[in-house]
């Protein structure tokens, strides 16, 4: 069994191979089928009824490239229409009214929406065993050794890696794209921040979420930021810059590209077989021409405390909002108002949401605001900063995605230090804002994927996907299927 | 006037929150008109959708802009928003979108008039802010409704230096802040409906001290009147208070005015923590000089400009310019009279304090409203200038026009009005009135000169108001003599 990408389906529908509304109920079937508890929901009418308006717009001669493409969206994207519960019980109740400007743009390509996948909650956590909706089975994990598909958009890459949709949205604020693209062998971008717009898409830290897609190839990555990228004048982060087609250089040698491979990436704590693998993948990169040096950011050591002070105080005020007033869960028992507050947050969130709330109100109270989150503001310009002077001579900078492949479920939700600790070489891009990738750069002897990390100065989007595409072009790492859904046979 | 013990020093500092006459709301687009049904006004953004983002509506900056060149303040170039977080059912975000360390606007100043001259208030700021929902209690069984409408509604919010030192100074500053806002159109002032709110801290000291009192904060005061009252209670509160020995706790107080008492608001949390920090979604306002250069063509002559400008060009009273530069309305309503009549100024001024002030007062109009147009009012004063009508006369003419009777001409006629300026006419009636008042007429003789004012008072009586009261008194002067 081989993967199937974007670009294959786009040709078999304009070729008229097979139609969407054939493609979209296969998809939609085996999604029904399917044990790895990828979905919170699907939405059938609405998939249906899109594949068939792309049909008949196909017929019209119209022939954008994912015309009448199923995709699998994040159930943190608000659509029209859909239960959009954040993997959260305080939003099970929750049909959004209206349509984040991304999943809009994906829609007036004529893309079809499949369903909302699961997630940790609030997009805080890195196996999506934080769900309110349960955990997710990674697909390279066996029946006996279930394995978390990493998180936060754990439902997005074990539905792709499952063969359950051919790509699928995510989000990532410290990591939550590539993380669990790494997990489950897939390319995941997180884009530049202001990239992608922000609207409708529920806030977990506003100054580093980001919208980005997953798929199995760059070049499938480079078409869906093109239908999901744009400025927009409803997200005031929005860039305004003009639109890009971000395959444009996909092509291009890699002759005389210049790599950085910061050391503090590949220090303790990382996975022997993992750095052995992202070794390999750095000497295909020479083969393709590049050279190689090592480099410095001496900064980055600060990045994780940094991010777990910044991005829990602006959750903690991100989440204010969820209060039993005016949508939402609301505890069916109460005294008085203050007490309607507790319950209804504290039977509504799950533990780690309010670990989260609790660290981010702290790091902002007053005597405490200074010390912590002023002072995590003031480390994340340095780290910026040390980007910028590595980037004065290098084109991209490489490095493990995580310390680990793939862990056991339940295997560190009693620790969530050790839990933090596995976005430690991604988060660092969010706080600079940077865009960022992973792909897959080989198979462990356990035959777990592990995940190569590429970052690019900003608005570099292009030549990233183009020095994903390379690497590519001469391994078939990316064309693996998980060995339980190659067995299971479709 | 209120006394207290001259021992304490009262030291008084006003927050104003004046909403800004946008057309819609300050991160959305919905409307801001008052009175609409509940929750008709209130998008996914005023009711605090996830995934909801604000963006900055501009024309409240020009507005907050347009007060701070108004007052001579700095404007912060770069100015920042900041989350005010707190958890309050008609707050729906659970958090308010204000200003914190960079307002738009910076320290300016406000001058005041009070019995012992001119005093310059410190503003020390000025800083916008989103508007909360409404919580309404009654009507609801033991429930409370939330109505989302204000939620979202632009506020000016502006912060008095202490430098009060009198519940009037007080009085004294917000008069003249309301005066401004609604000179310089950035808020209709109406206080009834909420556009302008003041909250006031209050504290005392012992005079001679630098140090200030522990003050408390005065809320929900929606009237100059209840400003004042609330004020003083509060001021002898305290008075008494640390006279007994006892200390002033720091809290917030609400006016009841049906008990003319302020009452500790119930509520159990201590001083509030709001965790400020900059809006993540909000990207910092950046301005240029051309943007304020265009803000500052608009401003109108300002009240203290045009105050002056009325005293040394219409040569009025200090006290006289003041009334009519109130409002731009008074002023412009003064000065259309003033162009289009030949009576001397001080008299259009006197008629309009007088007579037409009087009216619109009794009749809870605005000058706006006035059944007396500025043709009308100038061509009665004319009618004064030119001796057809004498004071008294005029005042039954302007009754008239009030009721709308008619034109100015048309009425005297109607009513027969017309002053007698024969001089034949007015000497039978004061022949009539001498020979009637012999023991008056003595005592001019004898010297007395006021005894004037009744004899043309007679005079007038006689004839029914008409008989041009110059032309009696040198009648009868020349007669008596």
């Amino acid at each position: 069994m081989t993967i199937t990408t974007l670009s294959k389906l786009s040709a078999d529908l304009s070729s008229g191979k097979v139609s969407s509304v054939e493609l979209t109920k296969d998809y939609l079937s085996r999604i029904e089928q399917s044990t790895h508890n990828a979905f919170i929901s699907t939405c059938p009418d609405l998939a249906l009824a899109q594949a068939q308006a792309a049909d008949q717009k196909r017929i019209d001669g119209n022939n954008s490239p994912l015309l009448g493409v199923p995709i699998a969206q994040k159930d943190i994207f608000c659509i029209d229409g859909t239960q959009t519960t954040c993997g959260s019980k305080i939003l099970e109740n929750f049909i959004a009214p209206y349509t984040a400007t991304v999943i809009d743009n994906m829609h007036k390509q004529g893309v079809v929406s499949l369903g909302k996948t699961n997630m940790d909650e609030f997009a805080m956590g890195s196996s999506n065993e934080t769900s309110y909706y349960g955990s997710v089975a990674n697909p390279w994990g066996e029946e006996t050794e279930q394995l978390v598909p990493g998180g936060s958009s754990g439902g997005s890459a074990a539905a792709v890696a499952a063969q359950l949709a051919p790509a699928a949205t995510g989000t990532d604020t410290g990591g939550s794209i590539r993380q669990p693209a790494a997990f489950c062998g897939l390319t995941g971008i997180k884009p530049s921040y202001g990239r992608c717009s922000r609207y409708g898409m529920i806030a977990f830290a506003s100054s580093l979420d980001q919208a980005g897609p997953m798929t199995h190839t760059a070049e499938d990555a480079a078409l869906l930021l093109n239908s999901m990228a744009g400025f927009d004048s409803k997200d005031s982060t929005s860039l305004d810059v003009p639109a890009e087609d971000f395959t444009r250089c996909l092509d291009d040698s890699l002759e005389g590209i210049k790599i950085g491979l910061p050391k503090e990436f590949f220090g303790d704590g990382l996975d022997n077989e993992v750095a052995t693998l992202i070794e390999s993948a750095i000497k295909e990169y020479e083969k393709l021409g590049a050279t190689v040096k090592e480099v410095s950011l001496p900064n980055s050591h600060l990045a994780l405390p940094s991010y777990y002070v910044i991005a829990p105080a602006e959750a903690s005020s991100n989440l204010s909002r969820f209060d039993g007033v005016k949508y939402g869960f609301r505890a069916e028992e109460y005294t008085d108002l203050t007490d309607m507050y507790y319950k209804t947050r504290s039977q509504g969130f799950g533990d780690e949401v309010k670990r989260r709330i609790m660290i981010g109100a702290y790091a902002l109270s007053s005597g405490y605001y200074d010390a912590y989150y002023s002072q995590a503001q003031k480390l994340r310009r340095l780290i910026s900063d040390d980007f910028d002077t590595v980037f004065k001579d290098c084109d991209v900078l490489m490095g493990p995605t995580t310390p680990s492949t793939a862990f056991e479920q339940g295997s560190r939700t009693d620790d969530p230090i050790s839990m933090y600790l596995n976005d430690i070489y991604t988060i660092p891009a969010n706080l600079a804002g940077l865009p960022a990738g992973s792909i897959q750069a080989g198979l462990t002897s356990a035959g777990l994927p592990a995940g190569l990390h590429l970052i690019t100065p900003y608005l570099q989007e292009a030549k990233l996907l183009n020095i994903a595409h390379q690497f590519q072009q001469v391994t078939d790492w990316h064309t693996k299927v998980a060995p339980s859904i190659a067995q299971g046979g479709q | 006037m209120f006394n207290w013990d001259q021992r304490w020093e009262v030291v008084i500092g006003l927050e104003v929150h004046t909403q800004l006459q946008t057309k819609s709301k300050i991160f959305s687009g919905s409307s801001i008109a008052y009175g609409a049904e509940p929750n008709t006004q209130a998008s996914a953004l005023d009711i605090a959708l996830p995934g909801t983002l604000p963006v900055m509506n501009m024309e409240a900056a020009r507005l907050a802009i347009k007060f701070g060149l108004a007052i001579d303040a700095e404007i912060n170039m770069t100015n920042v928003f900041a989350r005010k977080n707190y958890f309050y059912p008609d707050l729906p975000k659970g958090y308010q979108i204000s200003q914190m360390a960079l307002p738009i606007v910076g320290f300016g100043e406000i001058e005041i008039d009070t019995p012992d001259g001119v005093k310059t208030i410190g503003v020390t700021r000025a800083h916008l802010e989103e508007d909360a929902g409404k919580s309404l209690h009654e009507d609801f069984q033991g429930q409370t409704g939330i109505d989302l409408n204000r939620a979202g509604t632009p506020l000016l919010e502006i912060v008095s230096e202490p430098d009060m030192r009198s519940p009037a100074e007080a009085v004294s500053y917000l008069r003249k802040l309301h005066s401004l806002v609604r000179y310089i159109e950035i808020c209709d002032g109406n206080m009834q409906e909420g556009s302008f709110r003041c909250d006031a801290n209050v504290s005392i000291r012992p005079r001679g001290q630098a140090e200030l009192g522990t003050r408390t904060e005065l809320k929900n005061i929606n009237s100059f009147r209840f400003v004042e009252r609330a004020m003083e209670y509060e001021i002898e509160r305290q008075i008494d208070i640390l006279e007994d020995g006892g200390k002033v706790v720091q809290e917030t107080r609400l006016y009841d005015p049906d008990k003319h008492e302020t009452r500790s608001m119930r509520s159990k949390e201590e001083a509030h923590d709001y965790r400020y920090f900059p809006d993540p979604d909000l990207p910092p306002m950046v301005l240029d000089q051309a943007f304020l250069d265009e803000i500052r063509a608009t401003l109108p002559e300002l009240p203290t400009a045009k105050k002056a400008r009325f005293e040394t060009e219409f040569k009025l009273s200090s006290e006289d310019a003041s009334l009519l530069t109130n409002s731009r309305e008074v002023a412009n309503f003064f000065e259309e009279t003033a162009q289009k009549s030949k009576a001397e100024k001080k008299i259009v001024a006197n008629w309009m304090i007088g007579e037409l002030f009087a009216n619109l007062n009794k009749s809870e109009l605005e000058i706006a409203e006035s059944p007396i147009s500025t043709s009308q009012f100038a061509t009665l004063l004319d009618r004064i200038a030119d001796n057809t009508l004498s004071g008294k006369t005029a005042k039954q003419v302007f009754a008239a026009l009030w009721e709308q009777e008619g034109e100015v001409d048309d009425i005297i006629e109607a009513k027969g009005l017309k002053q007698i300026t024969d001089t034949g006419a007015i000497e039978a009636i004061v022949d009539e009135v001498i020979a009637a008042s012999p023991d008056q007429v003595q005592q001019f003789k004898d010297g007395n000169d006021k005894v004037i004012g009744y004899l043309v008072g007679q005079v007038m009586q006689k004839s029914k108001g008409k008989a041009n009261p110059q032309i009696a008194n040198q009648l009868l002067k020349e007669k008596m003599s």
